[in-house]
């Protein structure tokens, strides 16, 4: 009985919200990769395109409310994310024709491409505080709650209760349906793979009659889909916030690094393996031991190992150990 | 002097844009600009150091401005005697252990050929000091923060002069970046700039959240000034007389003795603030110079030609016998250095120190912008870049709103979108400066003041 409470303890505060926020990090840090390993270079506007494309879903969200369209029990978010998508494939394209693409034809180094990806995080940031401003918005409509502590509860007849929020389903769900349809896209599909022949060897591919300025496109539309999803995600599990998503590119740049940045599926580990830790690392493991100790070993501290101020400091650390010893990632598998 | 024709020409317009805001806004404004634009180009000359003369991208800057803010509060703060009979020596045992741990890992990694059993003996001198540090600290640093945690709680400093904590602070980021520059030098230059954010990120939080070494969060306010009081100019004589002097002619026309010395009051309040901004100006000046001759100097000597030849052909470079990796790691602690000067100068100017203000937006990516506008390269441009981007920054809402006001003028003053977006003006300063950054680099990437090689 201890040992399950104890358990169930842990997947509430632990393994649950680091399951949500991994897959959150995860799909960012697909993005940069894709980015990276494609377009070849390092996208500093990377949490502002997320916060582009999540500003049109709360923005449309905002509207239905307004003239009574509603999703169920499901966020009216969800109803939105298509249209949010097109407008942010829209901007990322625009982008790409004004400003990358001279960059990209002129064949000049990572380097300056990503400092000219700062000045789109500049342009990107301004046009984002002056349609909907600086401030904290929340978007979650429908049901909060899939289980309540209390219900659990009742239903098992524990002391620790389980909360089951919708959000961290959906965020689950999504991603997992998100990544599985793209990497079934990246690997089995003739569009996908001219994709990974482009990353791997451009000469080549262009010798072998590959289209670059469609590889480039159809990046851009992945690219689109998966910032535009995971901003949403993002947003309704914890709140819309311009700057909260400018700082969201730290953590998930250490996603993309830790997996080993060019490599999708190393993104996709990345994200859990820097959500995981964030979370373990900072947790006060005080209830977890006074549910399996004998009272007598109870613990009078917080059992923390590190205060959550450190929460980024952590996933950085990890990022600096891995740059150290495995600069190709810790997942030196498939590439894309 | 035909060769810094275009230098002078910039400048001259800077200085012209400066005294026009002195003129039509405040000359207390325009001096807090001027003085802002100042330190903006001592920390781009250090970035322009190390990206310009050698090609390292170090998006670090944050971090080794807090570290220059940092070293005013250690060195300018009077002691906290009571915090340091409390916690003082365990505090002191901790820095012990830390470098115990630093020596006896060296010494591993030396006397030890690499194996499983030398990874395990690292392991277990790092699990095992951190268990002492935080078993030695923890009682420390709670008695420390609870002496007056709402004036002090921290140790405090060492009450020193505060701009011997310039050159401190130097010495602080100088460090740093040797640490980080032993650790992340190797790494392609992408891959440097997010390690280098991130590092800078670390040290930031550290900073925010170890209350007892600068209050974190609770900021320290009040801090010493190398310039004198405002209060104190304003009861003494000579300067009292000195406002009486340079105003005469304005002050003769009103005649009743009362408003007169009311008008003087306001007057002498005034050039008070005015005055101490100018002592700022004026120190900040002279850093500005003095760097500005080194680095001029040391462009081009042997060793400004060396780390050019590195920056164009590393592998060339290190062919004709040159140490490409202590080059690397000489100008990253020099260039670090110098903004922790400059982190340590706004400090310095504000009185205070916020560590939650030092975030990669304003320190890291503006600098950047600073350093990319000015010219790569050149040290007039990046003294220039720091003018120009500050003054955008700075000017950026007035402007708007100007613009704004003009577009709009047709609607009336209820419409919506009028309001909305004048009440969102000041968000055009990221516009206005990711704009600029973004036709800088594509239709003048050197620069406005491009590299100038000279040849001997």
């Amino acid at each position: 009985m201890e040992l399950t409470n104890a358990i169930i303890l842990l997947l509430n505060y632990t393994i649950l919200p680091a399951l949500t926020y991994g897959s959150q990090l995860a799909l960012g840090a697909i993005f940069v990769t894709l980015i990276y390993g494609i377009l070849r270079f390092a996208n500093f506007a990377t949490g502002d395109m997320m916060s582009f494309g999540t500003m049109f879903a709360v923005l449309l969200t905002y509207y239905f409310q307004s003239i009574g369209i509603s999703f169920g029990v499901l966020p009216t978010a969800l109803l939105t994310i298509p249209f949010a998508i097109f407008m942010m494939i829209f901007y990322m394209l625009t982008i790409d024709k004004f400003v990358f693409s001279y960059y990209r034809v002129k064949k000049s180094p990572p380097v300056q491409l990503a400092m000219v990806s700062v000045g789109v995080m500049f342009v990107t940031q301004a046009i984002i505080r002056i349609i909907i401003g600086p401030f904290d918005r929340r978007f979650l409509d429908g049901e909060k709650f899939i289980l309540k502590a209390t219900e659990f509860k009742e239903m098992t007849g524990l002391s620790e209760g389980l909360t089951i929020k919708s959000t961290q389903v959906l965020t689950i769900f999504i991603t997992i349906v998100v990544v599985s349809i793209m990497f079934w896209f990246l690997n089995k599909t003739k569009t996908g793979t001219s994709m990974r022949a482009y990353s791997d060897n451009e000469d080549l591919a262009l010798l072998s009659g590959i289209d670059p300025k469609r590889v480039v496109l159809i990046t851009w539309v992945i690219a689109g889909i998966l910032a535009t999803i995971g901003g949403i995600l993002y947003g309704l599990d914890k709140s819309y916030r311009p700057f909260v998503y400018f700082n969201n590119m730290l953590p998930i740049f250490a996603a993309a690094i830790v997996g080993g940045i060019g490599n999708p599926f190393g993104a996709f580990l990345g994200g859990y393996v820097i959500a995981f830790a964030e979370i373990f690392l900072t947790y006060a493991y005080k209830k977890f031991f006074a549910y399996l100790l004998p009272e007598a070993l109870e613990p009078n501290s917080m059992v923390q190992l590190l205060s959550t101020d450190y929460k980024f400091a952590i996933s950085f650390s990890i990022l600096v150990l891995v740059l150290l010893f495995r600069p190709s990632g810790i997942f030196e598998g498939k590439k894309i | 002097m035909k060769q810094y024709s275009n230098v002078i020409a910039a400048y001259s317009i800077m200085i012209i844009l400066i005294i026009l805001v002195g003129v039509f806004q405040s000359w207390s404004i325009a001096l807090t600009i001027l003085n802002y634009c100042l330190i903006s180009a001592v920390m781009t000359m250090g970035a322009n150091i190390q990206w310009g003369y050698a090609g390292l991208i170090n998006f670090g800057i944050m971090g080794y401005t807090a570290l220059g803010g940092l070293a005013v509060v250690l060195v300018s703060v009077a002691p906290v005697e009571e915090a340091w009979r409390l916690g003082g020596f365990n505090m002191m045992i901790c820095i012990g252990i830390i470098v115990a741990m630093i020596y006896s890992i060296r010494y591993v990694l030396k006397k030890i050929d690499k194996s499983k059993k030398r990874n395990y003996l690292i392991a277990s001198i790092i699990i095992i000091g951190l268990l002492l540090l935080r078993i030695i600290s923890t009682p420390a640093i709670e008695s420390i923060e609870s002496v007056e945690p709402a004036k002090t709680g921290y140790l405090g400093g060492l009450g020193m002069p505060v701009l011997f904590s310039w050159i401190v602070g130097a010495f602080f980021a100088g460090g740093l970046a040797y640490v980080i520059g032993k650790i992340a030098l190797g790494l392609r230059a992408d891959y440097l700039a997010i390690a280098t954010l991130l590092i800078a990120e670390i040290i930031v939080s550290i900073i925010k959240h170890e209350e007892w070494l600068a209050r974190g969060v609770k900021n320290v306010i009040g801090l010493k000034r190398p310039a004198p009081y405002e209060i104190d100019l304003q009861t003494t004589p000579w300067f009292i007389n000195l406002v009486e002097k340079f105003h005469s002619a304005k002050l003769e026309l009103i005649n009743s003795v009362t408003e007169r010395q009311d008008a003087l009051n306001q007057l002498v309040i005034d050039a008070s603030s005015v005055y101490v901004k100018l002592c700022f100006a004026g120190m900040f000046l002279i850093v500005v110079i003095i760097l500005l001759i080194i680095t001029q100097k040391a462009l081009y000597s042997p060793w400004g030609r060396k780390m050019r030849a590195i920056r164009d052909n590393e592998e060339a470079a290190s062919a004709m016998g040159k140490n490409v990796v202590k080059e690397h790691l000489l100008i990253f602690v020099l260039g670090s250095a110098i903004v922790g000067i400059a982190g340590a100068m706004m400090v310095t100017n504000d009185g205070l120190f916020t560590p939650g203000s030092y975030r990669p937006m304003r320190y890291t990516f503006v600098i950047w912008v600073m350093v990319i506008v000015g010219g790569t390269g050149n040290n007039f441009g990046a003294i220039l870049g720091g003018f120009v981007v500050w003054f955008l920054w700075v000017e950026a809402a007035p402007i708007a709103l100007f613009f704004i006001n003009l577009f709009t003028s047709h609607l009336p003053e209820t419409n919506e979108v009028k309001i909305h977006l004048i009440n969102s003006a000041s968000y055009f300063r990221f516009l206005m400066v990711g704009i600029g950054l973004l036709i800088i680099m594509r239709y003048r990437p050197k620069g406005i003041l491009p590299e100038k090689i000279i040849k001997q």
